[in-house]
């Protein structure tokens, strides 16, 4: 019997959509365990209780801090642990973006909880299970935590958000004063690239490698994510090369992405790529190379050259009855 | 300034992985331990706060004894110190890590310690954010841009979309992200001096895991795997595929 505390985030009018995966994963867990699970909003308003409610919330949590308006991760630290603590929470999901990553270890410091970051999987027999990928995703592994309080973070994009059973979400307004030595850390400014979709949150990605020979190609690559509605990533040689911005870089040493539709193109397929895109939902490979490793981890093959096959494509997809 | 950077020692990205007979773990035969890339970077930006603000620079593992080969690195690379941990077990979880590493600091007292943005065999993303709440430290993960003036810091992080820009006061924790730094490479004398430099040896406490591996696997690949040539009615295919079976356009 878990008692589980969802943690979520506003992003604009809406949630981010991890947030949704995240109340979604607390929802099944409840049930596989006969628990019962509850969410958590940082400086939220009661609207939010809205959009929650068809997900069969029924409480929503809400922080209020004018402390927090400038965000501080040790201060949030304190306001959701200390909620865990007072509402009896033993058990708090995060998103595993770049909040969730960095304020689920300190929650769980502060609840003495062992901690699984990055979850791929959640199930439950006596025991939460989580699983996640180790080794740059060669292997999996099941963990379970040895400690009454446990902590986990998802991978965003992977745990699917499905509607519940609509409840009424009831939206209890906690006012939150947090010891100044709590909030050594804060947010100055957030500086946005504008207009374009991160890889880390699109639905849809087309990634170029090497094969397209220079910068002045990424036009091809572009078009597709155009087409598609997606985002453009690269591979590591092609930001390695200075063609590309590390921010677009797939992989190992760049951003781990879930999409949807993941297109490589012109990409071999290394190993440390693969670690970055492999829990794609369904991954297209367009190669010249019949033999590069990358068709052995797609569902879809292109035998083929970049050049005349990605404007096709492109137009095939802009051409389609919307 | 008194300055902390904890490494760790990792398979080669390279190695081929294979699991143990107890279904737990990689089999080691065979494969290659690396310094981990990120804390190439980690030990970088503690060289480069040294010749900017003076001070020492130690490095920190904790591990069996076979991590001592990553501290000779860090020696070659030029930190001042080299401190190793010893742990009898090497079934240990981050939080283990994370106590010893805030038993040290506790011991040495830093200004600031620094981590990779993750140790590329479990991923953890967490030992940097764990140590500093520890310690009550505030902390900054995933830096790609770090300014210290006197004891206040800026540093850039880089979030989903963008960056963020956050302020904090020494001491305290960062976790660097490819990008802060180039590494230098250790050259051949200081690999060698390296070799004969004592490494400072303390044993790990030990209060058990607070997470457990129940099995580890290798994921079966369940791929659909169709593999077109590019013909026109190839590329209408795979749209058809796109839409009609994987409905993901
Ligand atoms: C520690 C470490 C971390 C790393 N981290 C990452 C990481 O985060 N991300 C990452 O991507 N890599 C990473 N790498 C690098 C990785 O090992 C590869 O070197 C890199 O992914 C190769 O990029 P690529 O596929 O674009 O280039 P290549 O391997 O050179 O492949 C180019 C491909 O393009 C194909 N091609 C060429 N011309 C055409 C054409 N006209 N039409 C169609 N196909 C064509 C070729 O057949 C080939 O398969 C890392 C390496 C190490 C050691
Ligand atoms: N065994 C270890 N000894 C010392 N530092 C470690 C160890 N494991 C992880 N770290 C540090 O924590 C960072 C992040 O690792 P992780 O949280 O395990 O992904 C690494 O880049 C190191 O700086």
């Amino acid at each position: 019997m878990s008692k589980i505390l969802a943690f979520i985030e506003i992003n604009k009018d809406t949630l981010k959509r991890v947030s949704f995966e995240v109340l979604t994963a607390a929802r099944t867990l409840a049930e596989k365990s006969n628990g019962s699970f509850a969410a958590v909003v940082i400086n939220g308003n009661s609207s939010v209780a809205g959009l929650t409610s068809e997900y069969g919330l029924s409480k929503l949590f809400n922080i209020e801090s004018s402390q927090l308006t400038q965000y501080s991760s040790s201060g949030a630290a304190v306001a959701v642990s200390d909620l865990a603590k007072s509402e009896g929470f033993d058990t708090v999901l995060f998103g595993a973006n770049a909040t969730g990553m960095e304020l689920a270890p300190k929650v769980a410091v502060r609840l003495d909880a062992g901690y699984v970051a990055d979850c791929v999987g959640l199930d439950y027999s006596g025991d939460i299970i989580a699983s996640k990928p180790v080794y740059a995703g060669k292997a999996i592994v099941k963990t379970k935590v040895n400690r009454s309080n446990k902590v986990f973070s998802l991978r965003p994009n992977v745990f699917t958000a499905t509607i519940g059973n609509s409840t009424t979400t009831e939206f209890v307004n906690k006012s939150t004063s947090i010891d100044d030595s709590n909030l050594k850390v804060k947010v100055t400014n957030i500086i946005k690239n504008e207009g374009k979709i991160d890889v880390a949150e699109a639905d849809r990605i087309v990634t170029g490698g090497r094969g397209f020979k220079g910068p002045e190609n990424f036009f091809l690559v572009e078009n597709l994510a155009k087409a598609l509605g997606g985002a453009v990533g690269a591979s590591r040689a092609v930001v390695d090369a200075g063609w590309r911005p590390h921010g677009e870089q797939v992989g190992q040493t760049g951003k781990t992405v879930s999409p949807n539709l993941y297109v490589a193109c012109a990409v071999s397929g290394a190993v440390q790529h693969l670690a970055g895109m492999s829990s794609s939902k369904i991954i297209v490979a367009i190669n010249k190379d019949k033999d590069a490793p990358i068709f052995k981890v797609c569902d879809y093959g292109i035998v083929g050259d970049v050049f005349e096959v990605l404007p096709k494509l492109s137009t095939l997809i802009e051409n389609m009855p919307k | 300034m008194n300055i902390l950077v904890c490494i760790s020692r990792v398979p080669d990205t390279a190695t081929k992985i294979n699991i143990s007979s107890n279904g737990k773990a990689i089999d080691n035969a065979g494969v290659k331990y690396i310094l981990n890339p990120y804390d190439e970077f980690t030990i970088e930006e503690g060289l480069r706060l040294k010749e900017k603000n003076g001070g020492t620079v130690a490095a920190l593992t904790i591990g069996g004894d076979s991590n001592v080969d990553i501290l000779r690195t860090a020696l070659a690379m030029e930190v001042d110190t080299a401190i190793h941990v010893k742990s009898t077990r090497d079934d240990f979880d981050s939080m283990f890590v994370a106590q010893n590493i805030a038993e040290v600091a506790k011991s040495l007292n830093p200004d600031i310690i620094l981590f990779g943005k993750q140790s590329i065999d479990f991923d953890s993303y967490q030992v940097a954010s764990l140590t500093s709440e520890l310690l009550d430290l505030p902390s900054i993960s995933v830096v790609s841009k770090l300014d210290i003036n006197a004891t206040s810091v800026t540093a850039e992080r880089d979030i989903e979309g963008g960056k963020e820009v956050l302020a904090t006061s020494l001491p305290c924790v960062i976790s660097v992200q490819k990008g802060i730094n180039e590494p230098r490479y250790p050259k051949l004398p200081q690999i060698m001096k390296a070799k004969s430099k004592p490494i400072d040896t303390r044993n790990a406490v030990d209060n058990g895991n607070y997470t457990e591996v129940l099995s580890m696997e290798i994921p079966s690949k369940a791929r659909a795997g169709k593999v077109l040539g590019s013909t026109d009615s190839d590329l209408q295919e795979l749209v058809r595929l796109l839409h009609e079976d994987a409905k993901v356009i």
